[in-house]
């Protein structure tokens, strides 16, 4: 008999801590299915954030830096342009990415570092015990929100994957979902295309993952998937947003 | 070989590439901007990686990295722009990475002004970051001792797998002095470190992390790094001292451009027969506190001069316990007092003595 399918050799074969019915687990295999698709673990370097994702660095089987909060882009900057042989990714959730490392992946993004990042939008910072986030949406429920985002007090909420989209320097940006199969395979799809720009010394990537979080959330996982489809995707579109033109390194 | 007229904060940077750093990453900020620029143009000759971050806080993070992954890094900055390295510093001592960081002091606090100072002494010594962990400290009194103490920081770092830290009041940085460098170090010679982030291949995955959240672990590093700056306070206590061969009644203790200024003093007022000693600290951590106590003991009275409202004086008082009384002097925002201010000062203590 043939093995059809097996653990991925880039992730060590561990007992996460995640939440069940949180989708982390879903996103972490398809990046280690991704590196090893690639055949580019044993040069991969992954950044591991401060959120529900800081033990990352136990569960990717490749070299592995834990970052301090936000700072994941700047962390993969040194390594990267210190050994722009290896391939460096960071992980990051809506917390680090997207407030405390607002200016990081700013000019990360901006100066084209050659990198790929994971950014898991659950509109919510989820290890601290659910929190608003800059992505939370409006009337959300959280604990520091606790009678619904106020989009007249803290303002709309942060779309990074069309800030980010914006910026001069060619790069990828693509906005995912792992709330059916159907998009699981599109999100995985978008994401081989990030590490093969970086593989190629193209641009950098960012692939933006729309996640749930059913604890912080107060629903059941299969509620929450329902929730996203009805109310973070329509704000948070999906799709490509962003790639590098051919003259740049990308498709003809 | 002649000897080159050169800034400060340029040899400081030559002094780096001739160390064998070949990655800096940085940001401007006066009174060192001089330092990045002279490097943006002098890594691409060498085959080194120069970037400018979009701030310190990003700056000492990028240092996190490319210590990570093995290779010799370097920053500077000066003193609102060290404070924004406090989180990477204290992340990089607990990860056991080696980085050199350069400070020219400017007076504070806050954004204080754009001249020298020596205001940043506790915060290097004692509190750049959170935790319990030591960055060592090395203090030049000239631009050669600042090239020879970075290239020192860079060979104690990696002996330590620590930051340190070289700090200079804004003088330094700013001022010309003829200056020899040693022969270059390729980059080749230093061994790729074991703990190094290289990929894992043949080996085990590795990792670069501070989180330990079982407290018996977290114990345990804190043990290893304290049991570590024990080594460091064993071995690497530096420090100069003047004129103290002879009888001195009063023991000036000064560092850096300070220590200068104050040794002008006490040339002229020796030569009128006065009979006065300088104590130099040049490593700041480890503070020479038996070296000190042990000079201190033969003066009447120490006389401790800063360009602060008292940060090195701590350090006296701890080497000296009580023994022996201690005058201080001290300037900030950048008003520097000069060696005729000194000697007056001087001149008037030692009248009191007898």
């Amino acid at each position: 008999m043939k093995k059809i399918f097996r653990y991925p050799e880039g992730l060590t074969p561990l007992k996460t801590h995640y939440c069940p019915g949180c989708t982390h687990g879903v996103i972490h295999r398809m990046v280690a299915e991704c590196v090893d698709e690639l055949g580019v673990r044993e040069r991969t370097v992954g950044v591991a954030p401060v959120g529900c994702a800081v033990l990352a660095y136990n569960y990717f089987n490749c070299d592995m830096f834990e970052a301090s909060h936000g700072r994941a882009p700047a962390v993969a900057t040194g390594a990267k342009r210190s050994r722009p042989d290896l391939m460096l990714f960071t992980y990051q959730g809506d917390g680090d990415l997207a407030s405390i490392g607002g200016n990081e992946i700013l000019h990360a993004a901006n100066r084209g570092e050659k990198f790929t990042v994971i950014f898991v939008n659950n509109a919510i910072y989820g290890m601290t015990g659910g929190q608003m986030a800059p992505t939370t949406l409006p009337g959300q429920v959280t604990t520091t929100s606790p009678f619904g985002r106020d989009v007249k007090d803290v303002g709309m909420p942060l779309r990074v994957a069309e800030l980010l989209s914006t910026l001069r320097t060619p790069g990828f940006v693509a906005r995912v979902a792992v709330h059916k199969p159907s998009f699981i395979i599109e999100a995985k799809r978008a994401i081989r295309r990030a590490f093969e720009y970086q593989k190629a010394g193209t641009c950098f990537s960012l692939v933006e993952v729309l996640s749930i979080c059913p604890t912080n959330w107060g629903m059941t996982p299969k509620e929450s998937c329902i929730w996203l489809e009805k109310n973070m995707v329509p704000y948070y579109p999906l799709g490509v947003l962003k790639e590098p033109a051919a003259a740049e390194g990308g498709a003809s | 070989m002649a000897k080159i007229l050169m800034k400060g904060n340029e040899a400081i940077g030559e002094a780096a590439v001739r160390a064998g750093c070949r990655h800096f990453f940085g940001y401007p900020i006066t009174p060192q901007t001089e330092i990045p620029e002279y490097l943006v143009k002098r890594m691409p000759e060498v085959g080194g990686v120069f970037l400018q971050a979009e701030s310190e806080l990003a700056a000492s993070n990028m240092l996190y990295g490319a210590a990570g992954v093995g290779v010799r890094v370097m920053t500077s900055s000066s003193s609102p722009g060290i404070s924004l390295m406090g989180e990477a510093l204290s992340y990089i001592a607990a990860c056991e990475l080696p980085v050199v960081v350069i400070n020219i002091v400017r007076s504070g606090p806050g954004l204080g002004g754009i001249l020298p100072a020596q205001s940043d002494y506790l915060q290097a010594t004692k509190g750049m970051g959170h935790g319990d962990f030591k960055i060592i400290v090395l203090a030049p009194s000239s631009v050669q001792e600042a090239v020879e103490l970075v290239g020192l920081a860079f060979d104690l770092a990696d002996k330590y797998r620590n930051p340190v830290i070289v700090i200079g009041d804004g003088m330094i940085g700013q001022m010309m002095e003829p200056v020899d460098f040693p022969p270059m170090r390729d980059p080749a010679e230093r061994p790729v470190p074991a703990y190094a982030l290289t990929g894992a291949k043949g080996r085990g995955k590795q990792i670069v992390n501070s989180l330990y959240l079982d407290p018996e672990a977290c114990n345990q590093l804190n043990y290893k790094l304290a049991a570590k700056y024990r080594d460091v306070e064993k071995n690497e206590k530096r420090w100069e001292t003047y004129n103290c061969d002879q009888p001195y009644d009063i023991l000036v203790v000064a560092y850096g451009m300070m220590a200068r200024i104050a040794k002008t003093a006490i040339i002229e007022l020796a030569g009128q027969g006065l009979k006065l000693g300088l104590f130099r600290p040049i490593s700041l951590f480890p503070f020479p506190y038996e070296a000190l106590r042990e000079t201190a003991g033969k003066a009447k009275l120490i006389f401790d001069i800063e360009m602060s409202m008292g940060q090195m004086i701590e350090d006296v008082k701890l080497s000296v316990l009580g023994e022996k009384p201690i005058e201080f002097f001290g300037t900030a925002g950048g008003v520097v007092p000069s060696p005729e201010q000194v000697r007056d000062l001087i001149r008037g203590l030692n009248s009191r003595l007898s």
